[in-house]
């Protein structure tokens, strides 16, 4: 429709006409808001916090886990130069030698979600699963954050999260190029 | 030539003031829609209609 919708408006002489074809599913799946009637509940998106650390597949482990370690954290996400969740690191790789690289005992391709999923139906399988922590990226595979247990569930009981995150600018425990080089 | 546009480049333009245009059925904009769109259903788009968008800005359909 929206093709039409634009090829109608250069016909009408508008000159800078674009057209965004993934529309509007794509865009709540990246978790951002829309407006209208139709009420979303509570969304994964809500409870997702971007802190969480992350590593890149070719550098040293030893330094990723001391990375996430010294940010808080006993487990770190492995992103490609894209952003994109290829791994994670946790329980017993979290114990490999210092000297691996990351994309060698990182687990594969761990499960995500969208972030306008209903966070109460994420919660359920959380809580069904003993689930403590769930990755969420857009629909082409961006890391955006994860929902911890704890942040759904006082989300879900009407209570505040400990910290309403608005973007992840100089999170604790991130790889960046600049620590690469150094 | 209208150019097709991802959700990254969609963000840059409503940064830059571009215009945003819901051209799906009222009913379906009224349930949902981007903030800041305005609705100017496909079937009914024409001058007349499409004269609440300004010229001078990018419009960006979807």
């Amino acid at each position: 429709m929206s093709p039409r919708a634009a090829c109608r408006l250069e016909a009408l002489g508008f000159e800078q006409v674009y057209d965004y074809t993934a529309g509007i599913a794509d865009w709540k799946a990246a978790g951002l808001p829309v407006e209208g009637t139709e009420s979303p509940g509570l969304r994964i998106a809500d409870a997702t916090r971007p802190d969480i650390p992350t590593a890149q597949p070719h550098e040293t482990f030893g330094i990723a886990r001391q990375r996430a370690n010294e940010a808080g954290w006993d487990e770190a996400l492995v992103v490609d130069c894209e952003g994109i969740v290829v791994g994670r690191l946790r329980g017993s790789a979290w114990e490999a030698d210092d000297e691996l690289t990351v994309d060698t005992v990182m687990e594969l391709g761990p499960t995500t979600v969208r972030p306008d999923g209903s966070l109460h139906s994420l919660l359920g399988r959380m809580n069904e699963r003993g689930t403590k922590l769930v990755v969420v990226s857009d629909p082409q595979g961006h890391l955006i954050g994860v929902v911890l247990t704890g942040d759904a569930q006082r989300l879900a009981t009407g209570e505040p999260p400990e910290r309403i995150w608005k973007d992840c600018n100089g999170c604790p425990g991130r790889w960046s190029p600049a620590e690469q080089d150094t | 030539m209208v150019a097709n546009i991802d959700r990254a480049q969609l963000l840059e333009l409503i940064d830059e003031g571009a215009q945003v245009v819901d051209v799906l059925p009222d009913a379906e904009y009224t349930a949902q829609h981007i903030p800041g769109a305005v609705n100017l259903p496909l079937r009914q788009l024409n001058a007349e209609t499409a004269a609440v968008l300004r010229r001078d800005k990018p419009v960006v359909v979807y």
